[in-house]
């Protein structure tokens, strides 16, 4: 695999002795380029727990993690700059869009790049360009808050992919929205992680989006299952 | 890069605005403390420069004439005026009381200065209209913050004046404006006692068996020198040039047994003495106010910074470097402490003349000011960026 994410034996323990809580326990999880898969499983099963580790936000207790062609962590981050990598190479979107409310659409998208020290007409042009494909180009000067639910979600979802990482990690985009909005969330991601390459995990509980999935890893008790989705392309 | 701190506070102006205008006031009430203390330094250098003289000659033992009360023989002056190196002596007295025209009394300065035209010790040096006193009795002149109109008739205990000039920033050192009168009757107004007292005095002194004796004309002497007023507060000398006030001042303390103060003396009276108190008082009034302002950014920047957390979770979470984050809350502190000054700077300069005393703005303090809000507002934000910078980028996940 030359690009995606793989995941091997990923543990992760919160607390120590008696009280110690393991909410991983050897997930195995790969996700090729350009494949959008999606990650199920009842509250406290880990499905926030594996986001984080994947996330780089915190430390994995053990296991293996390879981003494209690197090894990040190997029982330990091999990586010094975890704040370059969430930001270089890991795309968020989240349950709630989480737009910056004093940023305009454009800049909202644009200072990722701005922060990987792209220059800010590059970075704008960049964000305009994602923001075509995503169909808000039209509203690229708006502020977040006279945005639709859909619309503030595809400018998340811009945001999420302007570094143009190989991976996306997606908390539950779908959840606020309607069945309507949820199935073009999930038109446009899988558009995206095609157009762009990259490997997106979706983390839901929404039923109907499920069936839409090539691959489905469900997680129970901090341990992944893989099952074949029925991956239906949303009409 | 964009300014995120520009971008936020242009989102939010109004908040910012009238946060920086509620800072500004208080920020403005500082200035104008601090303008207060420096009215106070300059009316009391203002007072020693308009008096004219080079030496303040004074009762023995005394702070006199403006600290403490001093009384000396008002015909010392001759013999001080014949001294080698003295160019003019003259009587002065000084005393703060009401002055009343018509209804309404004008808490005063009543000066009593000598014949002996402007130039003279202890005359107001220059007038904004009308003349100077002419005459030894019942003309005054008066600084135009009494209210006093040319013409003006006022009333000085007994006696009534009739405004022939106005002058103006000659006031006292607690910033009281001052009235000009002839000597004698200033002597009378702060000496002389009322008819009913004299003839209580009269009668007291006629009972003490020390005056009842056969001396033909010992008791109305007596009398007499009880009634008599020739006391002043000061004897006010100019230097003749060529001549140091040190070496003029040493014969008379001397051979004359007075005090002598010479203006770096007085000075040092005047403001390390006398304001000396209301000048702690105003330092801790703008400690206070100081710290009142720091809780209040800080106030304001932490109610600021929290209502972003969400939004600083999602900004580490991307990758936003801490440095970023911290810039953005610092430099929202700075610009608030600068719209807070602007606005402080304009209110002070605005109400500074609508104060009842003298308020001196110098543009070194507001410079000081100006440094000290925004170290206050750095400090300030000291505990919002701490908070941000502890912010769980994981807070943007959830679960």
């Amino acid at each position: 695999m030359g690009k995606g994410i793989r995941i091997e034996g990923l543990r992760k323990r919160y607390g120590a002795g008696d009280t110690a809580v393991d909410a991983l326990r050897g997930v195995d999880m790969v996700v090729a380029p350009g494949e959008v898969v999606g990650l199920v499983g009842p509250s406290g099963s880990g499905k926030s727990t594996l986001l984080k580790c994947l996330g780089a936000v915190i430390e994995p207790t053990a296991g293996r993690m390879t981003l494209g062609d690197e090894v990040i962590y190997d029982d330990r981050w091999k990586v010094r700059d975890l704040r370059a990598l969430r930001r270089d190479r890991i795309g968020f979107v989240f349950q709630a869009p989480y737009l910056i409310p004093f940023l305009d659409v454009t800049d909202n998208v644009a200072l990722l790049p701005m922060l990987a020290g792209v220059p800010d007409g590059e970075a704008r042009r960049r964000a305009l360009e994602l923001l075509g494909a995503l169909d808000v180009q039209h509203r690229a000067r708006a502020m977040p808050s006279q945005l639709s639910g859909g619309e503030q979600q595809r400018v998340a979802i811009a945001r999420g992919l302007v570094n143009r990482p190989p991976v996306i990690l997606a908390d539950e985009p779908t959840a606020p929205l309607d069945s309507q909005r949820a199935m073009a969330v999930i038109r446009i991601l899988n558009d995206m992680a095609r157009k762009f390459e990259t490997a997106v995990i979706v983390v839901t509980h929404d039923e109907k989006i499920i069936p839409t999935f090539q691959r489905i890893y469900h997680i129970r008790d901090g341990v992944t299952h893989e099952e074949a989705g029925e991956g239906r392309t949303p009409a | 890069m964009i300014s995120l701190a520009g971008r936020d506070i242009l989102h939010s102006w109004g908040k910012f605005i009238f946060t920086g205008v509620g800072l500004g006031l208080l920020i403005g009430v500082t200035l104008v403390m601090a303008g207060v203390y420096r009215g106070m330094v300059e009316d009391a250098k203002v007072l020693l420069d308009n008096s004219g003289a080079d030496l303040w000659v004074v009762q023995k033992d005394t702070l006199g004439p403006y600290a403490e009360s001093s009384s000396v023989y008002d015909d010392l002056w001759r013999g001080i005026a014949v001294l080698p190196g003295v160019a003019r002596a003259a009587n002065v007295t000084y005393l703060t009381m009401p002055v009343r025209k018509g209804d309404r009394d004008v808490r005063a300065m009543v000066t009593g200065i000598v014949a002996g035209g402007p130039g003279s010790p202890g005359w107001p040096p220059y007038l904004v209209a009308g003349r100077q006193i002419t005459r030894g009795h019942y003309e005054a002149v008066a600084d135009l913050a009494t209210g006093f109109a040319l013409g003006d008739r006022i009333q000085i205990r007994r006696q009534h004046y009739t405004v022939v000039g106005l002058t103006r920033r000659m006031v006292s050192s607690s910033g009281d404006p001052m009235v000009f009168i002839p000597l004698k009757g200033a002597q009378e107004a702060q000496f002389l006692k009322d008819n009913d007292a004299i003839l209580m005095q009269r009668r007291r002194t006629a009972q003490n068996p020390t005056f009842a004796q056969p001396v033909p004309g010992l008791l109305d002497a007596v009398v007499a020198t009880q009634t008599a007023n020739n006391f002043v507060n000061a004897i006010l000398v100019q230097v003749q040039d060529g001549h140091l006030p040190q070496d003029v001042a040493e014969p008379i303390r001397r051979w004359k047994r007075l005090q002598v103060y010479d203006r770096a003396q007085m000075e040092q009276i005047l403001v390390g003495k006398l304001i000396a108190t209301s000048a702690r008082q105003i330092g801790m009034f703008l400690a206070i106010l100081a710290l009142v302002s720091a809780a209040v950014v800080a106030f304001i920047i932490y109610t600021l910074t929290m209502d972003k957390i969400r939004e600083i979770a999602v900004l580490k979470l991307i990758g936003t470097r801490n440095r970023t984050i911290a810039a953005l809350i610092l430099q929202q502190a700075i610009a608030l402490g600068v719209i807070g000054f602007v606005v402080g700077k304009i209110t002070a300069t605005f109400a500074a003349p609508m104060f009842p005393k003298y308020v001196l703005l110098m543009p070194f303090d507001s410079l000081t000011g100006f440094f000290a809000v925004l170290v206050i507002c750095v400090l300030a934000s000291l505990i919002a960026i701490r908070i941000a910078l502890r912010v769980d980028p994981a807070e943007a996940i959830g679960g």
